[in-house]
Parts: structure tokens; sequence; C-alpha cells
């Protein structure tokens, strides 16, 4: 294996839809601003590409890879459509990673996108309901939202997790968005707003939730050789790991905690794991990545982290397979403001612990604020965290909020159905 | 030959939804043969009032719902009567769904863990007001009488 480079990225704005512009052209955009931000990048210099798209139903096209790859004028090179659900951009990003790192490419393009908009909301809840068994778990009352309910509510009761930590995320992801031109729904919010809202399945409410989106996004990663070449300002993908976990999430274990490496067992000893309320598979995906970019002490060797909040309850789920926490202080993390930006005033009190040093998590606003175009998410995740490495925020949000003071390494999270699939990418300044 | 050939039209038109951008919108369906294979017995068990898991042959591992390979050894499994009687591991009371269970809602989903099974199991509590259900709370199996062979044709009432 050698050492893959991001060099660039570009997003469309995510809207609730995006008529007047089908995929390709969303793509297109998306890639045009990637391209135009290293010139002496020319489209004959990609050896190929990645499609992550995550629904056929949405598109009401099969091999919509294909058409994108005709639309960017990348035929006759080689291209695969990679699809996981939620992860679907976290796993084409990590397939991209793979293409370079096998030195089979040199520069791969990989490209996302999702048209959530062609159905209405409640269509499109039973499509992605459909990434749960069809034979035992859709029938029942299909509902994502339903299942997550279910799990935070089993995390609550292990935990003690209160639904106005769960709130504290949404008003701290929303807020951060303010700053973020590209994200859909960005807004001032107050723990009141969160929980007077419409009740989905409970205790989420409807600003628990990530909504449905039209989006596109790419990442172009290249070999050193290639980035210096082209005179990028690169950043490195110093880690990368995946995880995986039962589909049916009746069907998961109730063991042992896999341990990071600043973990132990004692810190565990009456839990039983992952059952619903944790995720195995990215407690697996960090494990690899960390091991990959040799990150014994996550909280204190990460500047910041971008991952996949499709709810306020999964971001804090997310915390603690990560290793940010330890399992069960999730909440207390967010109480004590620990993965809140430190520059942005969110009309909160935090709780003045001061266990956890800060690290931001979801600068960019996540998938709650910025929307979840899905197989466009995992890698507008990487590109928000590029521009943070490379310092070049303003440059492409228009404003300097978000820009953490020299950040040297990121780690951004991708996750599928009920944890069924989970990819962690490390990113670090170069 | 005939150079002035006109392909016959129809009088159904094109449900327009917008105009600029021209957007259409039309109806999708399909009808499925779907198999239920290996997890047949599952459903059958149902028709008859039974609720079927899964037991390994070579760890003894118990799974609440049908799989005819263990996911921790890899061993066939047999089929094993569950109790009828569990309780509840964790619920949600659904004000949404997807499309297909809009008109049902609200409804609510509970985890069902029973004594000597090492997994869960998916279903519906009736009987129970949203506010009434609880993690613990003791529950029964009941069955509906016209078999749909769906896993809805069990669901749970408080016990």
């Amino acid at each position: 294996m050698r050492p893959v480079y991001m060099i660039s990225g570009g997003i469309t704005k995510f809207a609730k839809a995006h008529p007047e512009k089908d995929f390709r052209l969303m793509v297109k955009e998306a890639f045009d601003y990637a391209m135009a931000d290293v010139p002496a990048l020319d489209r004959r210099e990609i050896d190929g590409s990645v499609c992550s798209y995550f629904s056929d139903h949405f598109t009401r096209q099969l091999k919509a890879g294909a058409m994108v790859q005709d639309y960017l004028g990348l035929c006759s090179k080689p291209s695969r459509r990679v699809e996981g659900g939620g992860a679907t951009g976290g796993l084409s990003f990590q397939s991209g990673w793979e293409a370079v790192a096998s030195g089979r490419m040199d520069v791969c393009l990989v490209m996302g996108f999702e048209t959530m908009s062609r159905v209405n909301t409640w269509k499109g809840n039973e499509f992605i309901a459909l990434a749960s068994d069809t034979n035992f778990d859709f029938p029942v009352g299909g509902f994502y939202t339903g299942y997550y309910a279910m799990m935070v509510r089993r995390h609550m009761h292990e935990f003690g997790t209160t639904v106005e930590q769960m709130a504290k995320v949404a008003v701290k992801n929303h807020a951060n968005a303010l700053h973020n031109p590209y994200a859909q729904s960005p807004a001032r919010l107050t723990i009141d707003d969160v929980r007077s809202a419409p009740m989905v399945a409970t205790p989420l409410t409807i600003l628990d939730c990530c909504q449905m989106s039209d989006g596109a996004a790419v990442t172009i990663l290249a070999s050193e050789e290639a980035a210096s070449r082209l005179g990028a300002a690169p950043v490195l993908i110093s880690g990368v790991g995946s995880g995986t976990d039962a589909m049916r999430m009746a069907d998961r274990p109730h063991g042992k905690v896999p341990l990071l490496p600043h973990e132990n067992e004692a810190d565990y000893a009456h839990l039983k794991y992952p059952g619903v309320h944790s995720f195995r598979g990215g407690r697996s995906a960090a494990a690899l990545a960390y091991r990959m970019a040799g990150i014994s002490d996550p909280l204190r060797e990460l500047d910041f982290v971008e991952l996949h909040d499709a709810y306020t309850s999964s971001e804090i789920q997310t915390y603690e397979d990560l290793g940010l926490c330890r399992y069960g202080e999730g909440g207390s993390f967010v109480d004590a403001g620990a993965p809140f930006m430190p520059n942005i005033d969110y009309g909160l009190e935090f709780s003045g612990e001061n266990r956890w040093p800060r690290i931001p998590v979801n600068p960019s606003g996540g998938l709650l604020a910025c929307g979840h175009p899905v197989g466009a998410t995992g890698l507008m995740q990487a590109i928000f965290a590029f521009w943070q490495l490379q310092g070049t925020i303003e440059k492409h949000l228009g404003d300097a909020t978000l820009q953490l003071p020299e950040p040297k390494r990121g780690l951004i999270h991708s996750h599928a159905g009920t944890g069924t699939y989970i990819t962690v990418s490390i990113l670090e300044g170069v | 030959m005939n150079k002035n050939a006109k392909l016959p039209e129809t009088e159904d038109g094109t449900a327009l939804f917008n105009l600029d951008p021209i957007i259409i919108k039309y109806h999708y369906e399909i009808e499925y043969l779907h198999s239920y294979a290996q997890d047949s017995p599952f459903f059958a068990g149902l028709a008859k009032g039974r609720l079927l898991g899964s037991r390994c042959g070579a760890c003894s591992y118990t799974y609440a719902t049908p799989r005819s390979h263990c996911m921790e050894c890899g061993g066939a499994t047999e089929w094993v009567e569950l109790p009828q009687r569990g309780r509840i591991h964790t619920f949600t009371t659904c004000h949404f769904g997807g499309e297909a269970f809009l008109k049902e809602t609200p409804f609510t989903l509970i985890l069902v863990e029973f004594d000597g099974v090492d997994t869960l199991f998916l279903s519906r509590l009736i009987g129970a007001e949203p506010d009434e259900a609880a993690i613990g709370m003791p529950v029964r199996a009941r069955f509906v009488r016209n078999s749909k062979f769906k896993p809805t044709d069990v669901y749970f009432v408080p016990a």
C-alpha cells in the first residue's frame, strides 16, 4: 500500500429539492468546483471513478452511476458503483482510497449524490426502511426513526441519557450550520424548540432527525507523486477502518466491549455489549482506523470529528463508539460542552465538568443541519474535513467562523442501517 | 409506403406536476413472488399459534428470530419453540412512519426479551397506551386468527 491524499472536493448546496437539476448535473456542478480548485488538474489526469448513491428506488434508474460517468466525460475510464445504505459515501471514499493505495489508479474521483425529492417524505421513509430486513423488520412497521428511538430508549435506560442532552446536539449542529452556506437547515434553536417540535417516534422529535435532501459531492484522491505534481494542497488519509453488525438489530449479541487502547476491561464490567444501545460496527471501524493512523488516545489526538448524526441520539451513541468518552458518558460529554465549537454562542449553559478537552463534533452542522442526500453525505464530511485541515474554510464557505485554529487531524464517520455498515477515516494535514 | 403515416394517438394524458422545470407524475407498482425459503417454518408456526426461534446445534446459542445458521459459530440451527411470555426490552410509539404504515399511526414497536433466549424479537404492542409501555414490562404473545404469513401475525399485549 502507498499513501493516499485527498487533493480536492466540491459540493452542491443540500436542499429539500433541486428539481431544476438532475443527479448528473448536480454531480457535474460539484465536480467542476473540485476541478477548479486544483488548476493544474485536467480531466485527463483522472484515472477512474467510484460512484456513490444509495437507492435505486429514489433514482428510479438502475446503473445511474454510468450516466454520471458519461455526463462528466470520463468514458471510457474505469468506474464502479458502491452501495451500503447510509454509509454509502464513507464506503465509496474508502473504495477510492483502495484504488489509489493499491497503485491501480494515481488519481481517483469519488462522486456521490442522492435525489430524495422524487417521492414524498413518507414514501422516502418507506424506501429507506427497505434497508431493514424486509421479511422480519420492515413489515412490523418499518421506520428508521422508530428503530433509532428504540435504540436510544435503551441507551437512556442503561446510562441515564436524557432527551435534553439529545436536544443540545440539535442546538449545536443547527447553530454551526448558520455559518455553512451549503447546509439545508441552519437554525438557532433552544432545547424547548427541539422538545416541543412534532413527535416522530418517542422520544425523538422531528428536530432530533435529519431531513431528506437532494445534493451531490465529489472528492478527488491522489498518490503522493500525483498530488505534488499537480501542485495541490493535499491532506493525507492516514487511516481507514470499517465494521458491520447484524441486519436485524434484534439479533445483536449482549457480550463484551471490544476495548480501544486507552480503555480498561474494568470500565465495562457490567455492560452487555453492544445490545441495541451501541454500535459495535462503529467501534470496529474506529479501532481499525486508529491502529492504521497510530492513534492511541483519540480524544487528545484528534482535533475535530464529522460524524453521521442522522439522529441526535446516534451522535451521542457514536461519541462512545469512537472512544471520545467512555460508554455511558455520551450525555455528560454533551452537558460539559466538549463537542461544541469554542467560538460560537449556543445560548446553553455547560456543566463545567472538565474531564474532556473540547473536540468540536460536526462543526459543519452534520447531517442534522446540512441534510442527508445519502450518497453525497459521507463525501460531504470528507470535504468539510479537508477544508478544515487545509485551513480554507473561509475561502470555501465565505465565513471563517467554523475554521478551527490549525487543526492537525480530523475523523470522518459514515453509518448505515441500525449500524450494519460503518466507516471511519482519519485525515491529516501535511 | 405511406409518406403521410401517422402514429395512432390515445386520449390518456400525463399528470403534469410542474411546468418549469417540467415534472411529470406517474404510478409505479410491482407484484413480487417472494419465497421465505428456509425461514418458511417460522411463518407456518405463526399460523398454528407457535413462536419459533432457532437454537444452534453446536454452541446452543438461541435466537428469537429464524436463522438456519448460527451467527456466533456458523453451525446449523434447529427450530425451538419460544416462550410466549417475555418482557419489553425497549419500545417506541411511532407517530409517523413509512407510507405503508401511516394509516396505522400511532403504533408502538417493542423488542421483546425472553428467558433462556440470547436475542430479541421485534413486534407490535397493543392494549397499552403509549405512556403505559415500560422497559421490563411483562408481555404475552397473541396471534391473528386469519394468518397473513407476515411477522405481524404475532403481536404482544400486556401480560
